[in-house]
């Protein structure tokens, strides 16, 4: 993955600034809480809920546990429809054939539908060294452009500023990228989309060269498809000659029927509606209809690693919703930038230590940011345990050791022999009750409990105890 | 052999050696509905306007004798002095608007979409459950830029012959070697504070009328 | 009838008060109660942080230890998900099958709720996770609250929002653990509920440990101390 994010300090070190901000917290409260109680009703129309989770689950398992077969499909029908299909191992290399597109076409601009695979790689970044610019046209990753910003949410990169913020935003910066803000701008997200249009519009009509990701590829016919709500996703994808489409491996499914599964469950996990407004779908080139050109550019980097592991693999039926996000605790009050990665909240706290691998501290830190409460497997339309990977991943960060985990191991292995030997236990908890007005209000080490919370009082007997007096 | 040759056999190397040990995992149960709605076509006819309204598309229903009426009205009540028209596009449709006609003839540019008030189209078909009516550029429809730049779109969809109850009973209809465009209501935002607002880059007003056959 | 009680590590050193209640509910019940004193943790902490290998000997003394009964009582939602739910990762199928959690048994295996208790304050229920996801345990608690004498039961607005304990969570992440126990304890606190129930004393460790920080007048209180409180003898 990016660079962007290498050296990014752990988790708990970067949510303890966001948890005492107000601002934030009180944007994320609302736009979380907001979006949680939609999903659940949008969720609850469908009778067979469970049945297409179930489903959805199903195609992405056979398709991952035959990914080579449906690639290669893939990459006939595209070819077959126009289309020429590039295969990148990894950012660095996905960077380079795209620049290396772009400036074949011998434009130096180029507009952008929202993508993860393209900010995971870091495309924007890796454009502007070549001498190309790259605009962002999907609301909020435009307010985060704009802003030099990072994005902190998968569906709303932008969840973390609330319309006061975008609107200065927009006044200071849009001027700068093309056409100005208008004057007297209020904060009303009406007013503010309109500001958008109006900015990103001539952007549109002048574009030659789009770039997008998409949400699924259907290996039988070569389709791609992208979900989107604004119709920027249209622009990019119908206006400019040349379209080039950065999307990692794991985003295909055999058959066109497959579709109707995931568009049942996407938009109804993600923006809780029954239907977002658009969805595109293009099988290579048309004939005076859209980009005369069409490249693919299949993505793995750090998939396929991903791929092997038995229990992580579940993280690449991921459809990007956003579901998990929004009912997090822990990501309503850490919010998406603590999780150092494109891809925040529960389904980052999985895919980015896989992705990346399990060595910086970032990365070390996030299989342990959740309190394993089960929220995001109960709302994941495909049925990813992100509780079970979670623990899966705690394993093998205890297994690598290192830094923090030496002095964790000792203690546990200490506690492990006591509770392997209840004579031992007994005595410990005897010595601690009977010494218990003499034990210091905070004991030392125990601060990261006691800054925000008193310890429990020590009882006068343990339960063990009353019960040799009492029933034996 | 290219880097590029190289990186697509070293992908397909690497998924084969991940997954070489991996558990069978069969093709899916399709064991959901076909669809939720009734078996009644005037029920699903009923359930398709409702939930277009519901995502603020403008719906209306006429009769084939009342639609040049209609579809004038609406472009006056717009504003609209300059309209789209698509290849096959029925010419009955506009005959009673006085506006001016710009013929699509594959050559019109952005910018002079941009400059165009309104298009009037019909559609491959339309899915009652959510609300959704799909465009596939075939006669009457036109390729995709002419539905997407002017700020104006009036689509007419044939009831009940072009109306599907549910999604899985849509796609068989469809055919994915042309270009599909999915429409549910106009262009809509939820960006700022998760809260939806109609209207950002495709057409702010979606007009939609249901045409009894 | 004849159960075993599984107490859990964290109520035998730290909340007795609970095993106690636990023990003379179930005997007002009519069962009988037995402790093997071989048991001690089940190994959720362990397993929970990554430790799997140091969590083999917990479960395996834990099966060893409940051998041969056909009922074992968890006062602990997350300890009996813990053995349900994990242990048979550990090849560990008998004992999951014969696990009961306190009120699971009560409704389902006893078929009682009413216990005959009494207990004459305002309370609001805390379900956390574990009960309310692993486990299912759906509205047993609450039936079994209101049922009792003099209890009136008040609704906890985001009462499915984890309370932020999480085991080591508490610690090894404590500013985000203590910023969502203290929305916990504001929406708590808006139910003007005398008394904060729960079903596992270690989400209550960390919910009254804010309480307690906070001087709020509100207690946490487990559902076994206020099943297990008469008119005879009231708890409070």
């Amino acid at each position: 993955m990016s660079g962007t994010y290498l050296g990014m300090p752990s988790f708990p070190k970067a949510a303890k600034d966001a948890v005492h901000n107000v601002t934030l917290r009180a944007n994320l409260r609302h736009a979380t809480h907001t979006i949680r109680d939609k999903r659940a009703k949008a969720v609850a129309e469908l009778e067979d809920w469970a049945l297409l989770r179930e489903a959805g689950k199903q195609i992405k398992d056979h398709t991952l546990r035959h990914l080579d077969r449906y690639l290669e499909q893939l990459e006939s029908a595209v070819t077959a429809a126009g289309g020429t299909v590039h295969w990148a191992a990894d950012a660095e290399e996905a960077n380079r054939i795209v620049a290396d597109l772009v400036k074949a076409t011998g434009e130096s601009e180029v507009v952008k539908v929202k993508s993860m695979a393209t900010q995971e790689i870091g495309l924007n970044e890796a454009l502007k060294a070549e001498g190309i610019s790259a605009y962002e046209t999907d609301l909020a990753e435009l307010i985060v452009q704009l802003g030099d910003d990072r994005p902190s949410h998968i569906l709303v990169p932008a969840i973390h500023r609330n319309r006061a913020e975008i609107r200065d935003i927009f006044e200071r910066k849009m001027g700068s990228w093309g056409r100005p803000a208008p004057d007297g701008l209020s904060d009303s997200p009406a007013e503010l989309a309109e500001a958008a249009r109006l900015h990103l519009r001539e952007k549109f009509l002048r574009a030659k060269v789009g770039i997008s990701g998409a949400n699924f590829m259907v290996a039988e016919t070569g389709t791609l498809v992208v979900f989107e709500s604004e119709g920027n996703g249209r622009m990019c994808l119908t206006l400019p000659e040349t379209l080039i489409s950065v999307v990692g491996i794991e985003k295909v499914v055999p058959g066109w029927r497959d579709l109707e599964v995931f568009l049942q469950t996407l938009p109804r996990s993600s923006t809780a509606e029954r239907m977002n407004p658009y969805t595109s779908m293009w099988t290579g080139t048309a004939d005076a209809d859209g980009p005369r050109t069409f490249h693919l550019v299949l993505l793995d980097n750090g998939r396929t690693g991903t791929l092997a592991d038995e229990v992580g693999r579940q993280a690449l039926r991921c459809i990007r919703c956003s579901a998990c996000l929004n009912v997090c605790p822990v990501y309503e009050r850490a919010g998406g930038h603590a999780y150092g990665s494109v891809y925040p909240g529960p389904i980052g706290a999985i895919l980015s230590p896989q992705l990346r691998g399990i060595q910086s501290e970032i990365d070390v830190s996030l299989p342990y940011a959740s309190s394993l409460c089960g929220a995001c497997y109960e709302v994941c339309p495909v049925a990813i345990d992100i509780p079970e990977v979670l623990l899966h991943l705690r394993e093998k960060v205890v297994d690598q050791g290192g830094k923090g985990h030496r002095l964790e191991k000792t203690a546990i292995k200490a506690a492990g022999w006591i509770l392997d030997h209840p004579a031992a236990l007994a005595a410990v908890e005897k010595t601690a009750s009977g010494t218990r007005g003499l034990h210091p209000g905070r004991p030392p080490g125990a601060g990261a409990w006691t800054a925000d919370r008193e310890l429990p009082e020590l009882p006068a007997q343990s339960f063990r105890d009353w019960w040799k007096k009492n029933r034996t | 052999m290219s880097t590029e040759t190289g990186s697509r056999d070293r992908i397909l190397a690497r998924i084969r050696a991940a997954v070489a040990d991996a558990p069978d995992a069969p093709e899916a149960a399709r064991d959901y509905l076909d669809s939720h709605a009734p078996d009644d076509p005037a029920a699903i006819l009923d359930l398709l306007h409702e939930n277009l309204a519901d995502y603020r598309a403008n719906v209306h229903r006429a009769g084939e004798a009342e639609l040049p009426a209609l579809v004038a009205q609406l472009l006056a009540a717009h504003g609209a002095r300059s309209v789209a028209v698509p290849d096959g596009l029925p010419a009955a449709w506009l005959a009673a608007a006085d506006v001016v006609r710009r013929t699509d003839d594959g050559l019109l540019t952005p910018y002079e979409l941009d400059a165009v008030d309104a298009v009037v189209t019909g559609c491959a078909l339309a899915i009652a459950e959510t609300g959704t009516i799909v465009l596939d550029a075939g006669p009457g429809q036109g390729r995709r830029a002419l539905t997407l730049v002017p700020d104006l779109h009036i689509c007419v969809v044939r009831a009940p012959d072009q109306v599907v109850a549910s999604v899985p009973q849509a796609m068989p209809r469809l055919d994915p070697t042309r270009p599909l465009t999915w429409i549910s209501g106009p262009s809509a935002t939820s960006d700022i504070e998760l809260d939806r607002v109609e209207g950002v880059h495709g057409p702010r007003t979606l007009e939609v009328v249901l045409l009894r056959d | 009838m004849r159960v075993a009680l599984f107490v859990t590590c964290v109520n035998d050193a730290l909340y007795p008060a609970t095993g106690i209640a636990t023990v003379r509910l179930l005997e007002r019940l009519g069962v009988v109660v037995d402790f093997p004193a071989a048991q001690t943790c089940c190994g959720q902490p362990q397993f929970n942080t990554g430790y799997r290998r140091e969590t083999v000997p917990l479960v395996r003394r834990t099966a060893r230890a409940f051998e041969g009964y056909e009922y074992v009582v968890i006062p602990s939602g997350s300890c009996a998900a813990m053995v349900r739910e994990h242990y048979p990762k550990f090849g560990e199928t008998a004992l999951p099958a014969r696990t009961y959690e306190l009120t699971e048994f009560l409704v389902d295996v006893l078929g009682v709720t009413d216990v005959g208790a009494y207990f004459p304050h305002t309370v609001t229920y805390h379900p956390s996770c574990h009960g309310l996801r692993s486990l299912g345990l759906g509205e047993r608690p609450r039936r079994l609250l209101e049922a009792v004498k003099g209890l009136e039961l008040r609704e906890l607005p985001g009462a499915e929002e984890c309370c932020g304990f999480g085991g080591t969570f508490a610690v090894k992440n404590s500013d985000v653990s203590a910023a969502m126990g203290q929305d916990k304890v504001r929406g708590a606190a808006s139910t003007g509920a005398d008394v904060l129930c729960g079903a596992d004393n270690s989400c209550l460790m960390h919910i009254g440990g804010i309480l307690r920080r906070q001087d709020a007048p509100q207690r946490a209180l487990h559902i076994a101390d206020i099943l297990a409180s008469t008119e005879e003898e009231p708890l409070l």
